[in-house]
């Protein structure tokens, strides 16, 4: 894992203590909300429905064990004992008083974690695979690169107000888990001859006008990255559009640009910029690839699973690890019934203690909202199971129908317009009701509150946006969402539901799903692709088949 | 605010800068955390007359005017979104306007 520098240290320090200062001086009046606005937004601070709302950045998705406990104190002393694990890998705190963000602040970076371009239209937290270092079908490691990327976009002077957010993620394996095609820049580490290098997306993205990410250049070589990069967000800077706020993400520039012209430009960008790296880029690079070596593992051989129930977890919450001998194991914070994503203080205790345990100390948060050991000893599964049970995190549905992506919704998010949580909540809750969960298997449902689409709503298998209509929330689906390596957006499947109607509607589609699959090997969105919207929509609508027969 | 459309009932409401509280404004000037508490405003001209007098940066952010109707039981708000900032989130029972008695002003 990459270790703060002297440099970073100072950097932090110098930035809280700014902070500190501007939150004295918005308290004494000195100076004005829309002045402190933007400072505040700079640092990650929000103000909410209800509360003023600190999101923290955890670069990539990584964590030690040691973040993690002072996430979990974070959540114990200045909030009301839990965080929210974001689909931007971010953690979110709800309930933090203005007068104590400065110590929350300070107390990160004693564990080299920040707020910084949480907010603002600046480069975001850079995401990644969140199976990364541990992952079978992995080319290469993307936290090293994602590192990389953090730090010459942290504080970039070019780079703190461009148009509008920008977001980049990072894969290093074929099977895409970071959603890298929805993003502003999206990376695919790749090999050719040997050699590893870069597929370049740019262009992704969901929100208002949902996108799919154009290739600008198939195999970029690693060393001309932060070049290639500093060109597509420089000619962004110039070319976005800052006359409509709901035109100036970058899908919107090279939707009205055309990807051809906007590679010429960026190539052209490219050859400007390109001498002024004068390698140090990549003499970083090399030193930051030491830092994320992997740990020593211990050979161990593990017994064979005799409980059923240990055995049920293993076959959905574990993933092969590149050594046969461990472990990728995700932890669902998706228990029936609870907000997705939130973790209290004990569980993000134990969640540590138990990485110090079991998985040398390395922690991964995904943008499922789930929490990773990326790498667990085989005979330490059955140990590690108890104990996670034990808390609330045992529950054996990751990848399933109730592993639901939700975003704050109009609960917290002063920019929702329905209520995202309880809705999955309600679902989750049925599912379990039902216990149709494993029989139906694989199957992506994901929930935004809004437009901006947070929870990722167009590429869930089932996608479930919640409005306001005529002052009612109301809510959309959409189906046959894709969020891997074929990303597709899905499609909308007809008039919206009441509140109080999705959840059936959503029971009705599992059903008419196992109704009309071939066989249990086919899931949902392989039956969707199979037969196309019909009998689905039919199973949404049946008063409408009905009146049409 | 239109002038074709009759005015509504509505009250004040913001966030307590120091802690973000939601708050609403009362009939002797002051902020109570219960829009049970809150001065029901009922001309166009006096509501638009108390956001000015209320609107204190030293104290709150984001003043703005929310409708409101009035129920058997008291006043209740208009919107879903101001139902969920008066009573707090949906998910958890630990809104800050969760248990605060009336009257209990800041």
């Amino acid at each position: 894992m990459y270790h703060y520098s002297d440099f970073d240290r100072d950097f932090l320090a110098e930035r809280n203590a700014q902070f500190r200062a501007q939150v004295e001086r918005r308290l004494d009046g000195s100076l004005t909300e829309d002045e402190f606005k933007p400072l505040r937004l700079m640092n990650g601070v929000y103000l909410q429905l209800h509360a003023y709302m600190l999101r923290v950045a955890i670069p990539y998705g990584t964590l030690s064990s040691d973040q993690m406990r002072v996430l979990a104190e974070l959540a114990e002393r200045w909030d009301k004992g839990y965080g929210h694990f974001t689909t931007r890998q971010n953690i979110q705190y709800n309930w933090p008083k203005l007068t104590d963000i400065p110590d929350m602040l300070d107390r990160l970076s004693d564990v080299g974690l920040h707020a910084i371009q949480t907010s603002g239209n600046t480069i975001r937290n850079v995401t990644a695979d969140h199976f990364a270092g541990a992952a079978g079908d992995e080319v290469a490691d993307p936290r090293p690169v994602a590192e990389l990327l953090r730090q010459w976009s942290t504080d970039h002077p070019e780079f703190q107000f461009l148009p509008r957010k920008f977001k980049i993620a990072v894969t290093g394996s074929v099977n895409d888990r970071a959603v890298t095609r929805a993003h502003d820049i999206g990376l695919l580490l790749k090999e050719q001859d040997g050699v590893v290098g870069v597929e370049v997306i740019i262009g992704g993205g969901l929100g208002r006008t949902p996108m799919i990410g154009k290739t600008v250049r198939e195999f970029l070589p690693l060393d001309d990255l932060l070049p290639y990069c500093e060109a597509i967000v420089s000619v962004y800077n110039r070319l976005g559009r800052r006359d409509n706020k709901y035109k100036a993400r970058i899908k919107i520039t090279v939707h009205e640009n055309g990807i051809d012209t906007m590679r010429d430009l960026i190539e052209a960008r490219f050859a400007e910029v390109k001498p002024l790296f004068s390698g140090v880029d990549r003499q970083m690079l090399a030193g930051i690839e030491a830092q994320f070596a992997r740990p020593d593992f211990v050979a161990n051989t593990p017994a064979p699973i005799l409980d059923p129930v240990l055995q049920s977890f293993v076959d959905t919450n574990v993933t092969a690890h590149r050594r046969d001998d461990h472990a990728i194991v995700t932890i669902s914070i998706k228990k029936h019934g609870e907000t997705p994503g939130d973790a209290t203080t004990a569980q993000m205790n134990l969640m540590a203690d138990l990485a110090d345990a079991h998985a040398y100390g390395e922690l991964r948060i995904s943008h499922e909202q789930n929490v990773i050991l990326p790498h667990v000893r085989r005979d330490a599964l059955p140990e590690l199971f108890a104990a996670l049970k034990s808390a609330g995190l045992g529950t054996a549905n990751v990848g399933l129908a109730s592993d639901i992506i939700a975003c704050p919704g109009m609960d917290y998010c002063a920019l929702a317009t329905a209520r995202s949580i309880p809705v999955a909540q309600g679902i989750a809750t049925r599912i379990d009701e039902l216990k149709i969960e494993h029989e139906v298997g694989h199957l992506k449902i994901k929930i935004s509150g809004c437009i901006n689409a947070c929870g990722h709503h167009h590429v869930g298998h089932i996608g479930i946006l919640g409005l306001d209509r005529a002052g009612v929330e109301n809510y959309q689906i959409t189906l046959g969402g894709d969020h891997t390596q074929t990303t597709v957006i899905g499609e909308r499947a007809g008039p919206g539901f009441a509140y109080d109607q999705v959840v059936p509607a959503i029971e009705r589609l599992i059903f008419a799903y196992l109704d009309v699959r071939q066989s249990a090997d086919e899931t949902f969105i392989d039956t969707f692709r199979r037969l196309g919207a019909a009998p689905f929509k039919a199973a949404l609508y049946p008063q409408e088949k009905q009146d049409a027969a | 605010m239109s002038r074709n459309r009759p005015f509504t009932p509505k009250v004040l409401t913001a966030n307590l800068l120091r802690d973000g509280d939601v708050v609403y404004y009362t009939e002797s000037d002051r902020w109570s955390l219960n829009l049970a508490d809150a001065e029901v405003l009922e001309d166009e001209a006096h509501a638009q007359m108390r956001l000015v007098e209320a609107d204190d940066p030293a104290v709150v952010v984001g003043v703005y005017l929310a409708d409101v109707i009035r129920t058997d039981s008291g006043i209740a708000p208009a919107h879903f979104r101001e139902d969920f900032r008066a009573a707090g989130p949906t998910n958890y029972d630990h809104g800050k306007a969760h248990g605060q008695r009336p009257g209990s002003e800041v």
